[in-house]
């Protein structure tokens, strides 16, 4: 159990209080004023979080947000399996990104498939004086050559592109036409772009609009149509999420034509405005190629969940409520089939984990996503915050967080140690950067960007594995022995 | 259902289960318009041959798997080494993120580092007032004892002046006038990330000893017996200082590191978050002005800094990484020769039990043919080992090395029958190494993480030394340097080579006769 003071909610609510105001005394005053908005707690009853959010970082506060580059290239773009993109600019984006992200996928690297590779036209100075055009082409070129089997490009913008006056559209299109029509896609997410991944995710989203799914209007299909059809859009198949969900859309008889991005293609992009309806998982990366499908193509959306048994159940029955009756029917069998594994989970790891408390500070969906599972195993979260959420997402959290729940938006390293120290989480639920921070604090922690090296997460396969791991976070030895006996 | 509460399968065995593999099947044949397997599988065999390696290697402007990172990734290896010292960026904030997420995933430790989180406004107008804003919060949020400035690539193309904002941040009152804010411009657009290292070694260097750009008076050499000692970008810094600290203490040598990152990367877990713990303190790294002469364990990174040092009348020795016997001897003898100290009995017995261990065992490595790749010194360090030992370089190339480097590594292995069939490769990536590893197979490859995906596809087996390692943990705790490290490597080397060895002899009548308990 937590040892954390706080017990009712109004206490609860008033610790919070005192917390932000303590963190804020920190700062310079211009500074306390701007993180102020980004610090606050859950009131039952309110429409969002009461934080503001997608605004730009404080310099200098050690926030623990990256740039479009990495929305674009290591989110949307970098788990199409079959496309080379190019981190186009100096090494160190491309190199820093290279495979840590865990999309899975199935294929042959370097031959067929090109996920794990990292491609970087590798700028030196005199690109950046005389412009790095004629180098694209002949990057372009030179791919064409050694990796014939690619069936797209996207040229990745790191910071200077945009600086220098690059025309990579231009280059774009002019070996599009070289090479019989080939996809070649110029990507602007330069990292000064936004104030955030989020930003890149809107510009790959946009890419995939204009560079895609424009070319295919009057292009015949690759396959037949079923009223069945649905597109998975938001999982980055980390860990292998999407096939630990694209299971149970099959085996209730829905055809998934589609999965954006993880161990995704160029022609699974391209036959995503056929789906009769898109699954969003992650609302925040994709939810704008989803917009667009609907009004374009009028491919409805839905959100789901696939953390934990109840969310999935939920929402097994929410996508099963846009088709007919037997789609309903078989929702409710893969339900009942997976009860038994459900419940056997619950009872061998929730005498374990009941009661304990959470705190969570990630990118995405997983700041409320996750908050079902851990309530399935009878835990608690007692803070959560996006890395670069907008309002949109803390409205949804609401959905998700009790009442006196702390929030922090965008949080520095400062305020997150801080926090942490004074409500004495069972567990910190963040990424790489946070994890052994808090674990020299003898915090137990779980990095919730890339299940730190395990997964899925996702689906009933997945709630196993996630259970397991909290278990073996919170009640590894370890965490009795950070004091020695000796000491005072 | 695959899945099992009491067994629980992870993403290793899950995704083997038949319902997963009719799954992809069924995904691939239907809706990834995949390439014919006839097709697929001519062109992986034409990836291995000749041909194909001309045309790799006739490649101009892509780059395929580089070994190297950008400058400021040794920018912020460098700053972190100094006592309470935060690194700040400035440029994007997404950098720093990958910084300290790159640096965590090889250290298994926190790295602290701030960025001055440039966005389109500051690419307008420059970003003078997230310096003056970014330094102001740093100090006050962390208590800095130092502040390190360098530069993403962002602040370099819009032509950032780093000296002139700092000025300005201190007449804005950002930090005290007197607070201490070295600086380097490391663009990541040139070098890299040993480059990164050096600018920022010279930049701190030049702040306390030339007067700390123009803001106090600089400062006069009094020459001591101590000797200065730099490591360079290392991805065994924390086993390795200690080591080196070591053998300075058993020599009876006084002695300076110059930035001893090996505290701060290596924190105990005991309820107390560190964000700094050790390191040069500010006041050893003005007084180093004063030491006798600099010994540099990695010539390429420190190019620049070692000239500035010499040009205060200082004896400067640049070393390459010198792992092994003859390497280490030349590093004792340099610190002998300097302090007038005799080397130790202590680590002349060391080197004893060094080349007692490779007599034992050098006959299972004699002869066999290596593949290396690494920052320019550790390929220099690595492939003298190996010829010391017997074994034959045949590959050794770096992203990040010069020609310089290349004519170095060449008379190296000239001085060896053992170098005499070997290659040297300025320049080049991990794509060309895979040419070279299905061209002109060798029996073992010595490289950092990455090296696993030609493990994986040429079967060239790796014996992960360098940096960075993210899929195996903690090596970065053991020594390379000295008597002790160079034992260190043998046993890896070696555990590699008898792993193969059973392996290969263990298949049950049919090649278990030579799965022998005695080796």
């Amino acid at each position: 159990m937590s040892v954390a003071v706080a017990e009712t909610v109004a206490e609860i609510k008033a610790r919070n209080k005192e917390l932000v105001q303590e963190v804020l005394k920190v700062y310079p005053e211009k500074t306390a004023k701007r993180r102020a908005k980004h610090l606050g707690l859950f009131e039952d009853g309110k429409p969002d979080c009461g934080v503001k959010s997608n605004i730009k970082s404080v310099p200098g506060v050690m926030t623990i947000r990256g740039c479009a580059y990495a929305g674009s290239k290591g989110v949307v773009w970098g788990p199409i399996k079959d496309m080379i993109h190019i981190s186009h600019g100096p090494v160190g984006c491309g190199q820093y990104s290279w495979a840590s992200r865990r999309n899975y996928y199935i294929g042959t690297t370097g031959v067929d498939t090109f996920g794990t590779m990292q491609f970087t036209s590798d700028f030196q100075e005199k690109d950046i004086v005389f412009g790095g055009d004629k180098k694209l082409a002949k990057i372009i070129d030179e791919i064409e050559v050694l990796f014939p089997l690619n069936k797209g490009i996207s040229v990745q913008s790191e910071c200077p592109i945009g600086l220098i006056g690059d025309d990579i559209e231009a280059v774009s299109k002019a070996k599009t036409k070289e090479y019989a029509g080939k996809t070649i896609v110029p990507v602007r997410c330069e990292g000064f772009r936004g104030v955030s991944q989020s930003l890149g995710h809107h510009i790959a989203n946009d890419a995939i609009r204009d560079w895609v799914f424009d070319k295919m209007d009057g292009k015949p299909a690759r396959f037949e149509s079923t009223p069945y059809d649905v597109a998975i859009i938001g999982d980055y198949n980390i860990g292998g999420d999407a096939w630990s969900s694209r299971i149970l859309l099959e085996e209730m008889g829905l055809r998934v034509v589609a999965q954006w991005s993880g161990d995704g293609t160029i022609a699974e992009l391209e036959a995503t405005p056929r789906a009769k309806l898109n699954v969003l998982h992650c609302y925040r990366s994709m939810n704008y190629i989803s917009r667009h499908m609907e009004e374009k193509y009028g491919t409805p959306w839905v959100e789901y969940n696939f953390f934990g048994p109840s969310k999935i159940a939920e929402s097994l029955r929410k996508i099963a409520s846009h088709f007919d009756e037997t789609i309903k029917e078989n929702a409710e069998k893969v339900i009942a089939k997976y009860q038994a594994l459900c419940d056997a989970v619950i009872a061998k790891y929730r005498p374990r984990l009941e009661g304990k408390t959470v705190m969570l500070y990630v990118g995405g969906l997983r700041p409320r996503h996750v908050i079902g599972a851990y309530e399935d195993l009878g835990m608690e979260i007692v803070g959560t915050g996006y890395e670069f959420g907008h309002n949109d997402d803390y409205q949804r959290t609401t959905h998700y967080v009790k009442d006196g729940t702390l929030i922090y938006d965008d949080v520095t390293g400062y305020e997150f140690e801080k926090f942490v120290e004074k409500v004495q989480p069972d567990l910190v639920g963040s990424g790489i950067k946070e994890k052994y921070v808090f674990q020299k604090m003898g915090v137990p922690f779980r990095q919730m960007h890339s299940w730190d090296y395990s997964g899925p997460y996702h689906g009933y396969d997945g709630f196993a594995i996630f259970a397991r791991d909290m278990d073996m976070a919170i009640n590894s030895p370890v965490w009795k022995m950070t004091k020695a006996p000796w000491a005072a | 259902m695959p899945q099992n509460a009491d067994n629980v399968l992870d993403h290793f065995n899950l995704f083997r289960q038949p319902e997963y593999k009719e799954m992809f099947e069924n995904k691939k044949k239907n809706f990834e318009n995949p390439v014919a397997d006839a097709e697929l599988e001519r062109v992986r065999e034409w990836t291995k041959t000749d041909e194909y390696r001309e045309k790799n290697f006739a490649r101009e402007a892509l780059t395929v798997n580089p070994a190297k990172a950008c400058q400021p990734l040794g920018a912020v290896f460098a700053a972190v080494g100094f006592e309470s010292t935060i690194p700040f960026v400035h440029g994007s904030q997404g950098c720093v993120a990958y910084y300290r997420s790159h640096f965590s995933r090889h250290f298994k430790e926190p790295t602290s580092c701030v960025s001055s989180s440039m966005t389109e406004d500051a690419a307008v107008f420059g970003g003078l007032n997230n310096m003056i804003d970014g330094l102001a919060n740093t100090y006050n949020m962390y208590k800095p004892k130092m502040i390190a400035v360098s530069t993403t690539c962002m602040a370099e193309v819009i032509g950032d002046d780093l000296n002139a904002f700092i000025k300005t941040s201190k007449e804005k009152g950002s930090v005290p006038q007197e607070f201490d804010v070295p600086f380097a411009h490391t663009p990541a657009f040139v070098g890299s990330h040993i480059t990164g290292y050096d600018n920022v070694m010279k930049g701190v260097i030049e702040h306390f000893w030339d007067g700390k750009a123009g803001t106090a008076p600089k400062l006069d050499r009094v020459p001591n017996e101590k000797i200065n000692f730099i490591g360079g970008f290392d991805g065994y810094t924390v086993g390795n200082l200690r080591e080196v600290k070591r053998i300075f203490n058993s020599m009876g040598v006084e002695y300076t590191i110059l930035g001893d990152n090996s505290d701060v990367w290596d924190t105990p877990t005991d309820g107390e978050f560190r964000m700094y713990d050790g390191g040069t303190t500010l006041e050893e790294a003005a007084n180093a002005i004063h030491a006798k002469a600099t010994i540099s364990m990695q010539q390429y990174c420190t190019e620049k800094t070692l000239p500035v040092i010499a040009a205060h009348g200082q004896e400067t020795v640049a070393l390459n990484h010198p792992i092994g016997v003859k390497g280490t001897d030349e590093f004792l003898m340099a610190i002998s020769r300097i302090s007038g100290n005799p080397v130790s009995a202590e680590l002349t017995k060391e080197r004893g039990r060094l080349v007692d261990a490779m007599a034992d065992s050098a006959a299972h490595i004699h002869g066999k043919k290596f593949a290396i790749y690494g920052d320019p010194d550790l390929c220099l360090g690595l492939t003298a080992f190996l010829m010391e030992l017997g074994a034959e370089p045949v590959h050794v190339l770096a992203t990040n090395g010069g020609k310089a480097w290349q004519e170095k590594t060449e008379q190296l292995l000239a001085s060896s029958p053992f170098g005499k069939n070997c290659h040297v490769y300025a320049g080049k990536d991990l794509w060309h190494m895979r040419s070279l590893l299905f061209t002109e197979p060798v029996d073992f490859l010595i490289g950092n993480t990455y090296g696993k995906y030609l493990e994986r596809d040429t079967g060239t087996p790796l014996i992960r030394i360098g940096f960075p390692i993210f899929d195996r943990h903690h090596y970065h705790r053991y020594p390379v340097w000295g008597y002790q490290g160079g034992m260190n490597v043998l046993v890896w080397i070696l555990d590699k080579i008898f792993d193969e060895i059973d392996r290969n002899t263990n298949v049950v009548a049919k090649s278990d006769y030579s799965f022998d308990i005695i080796r």
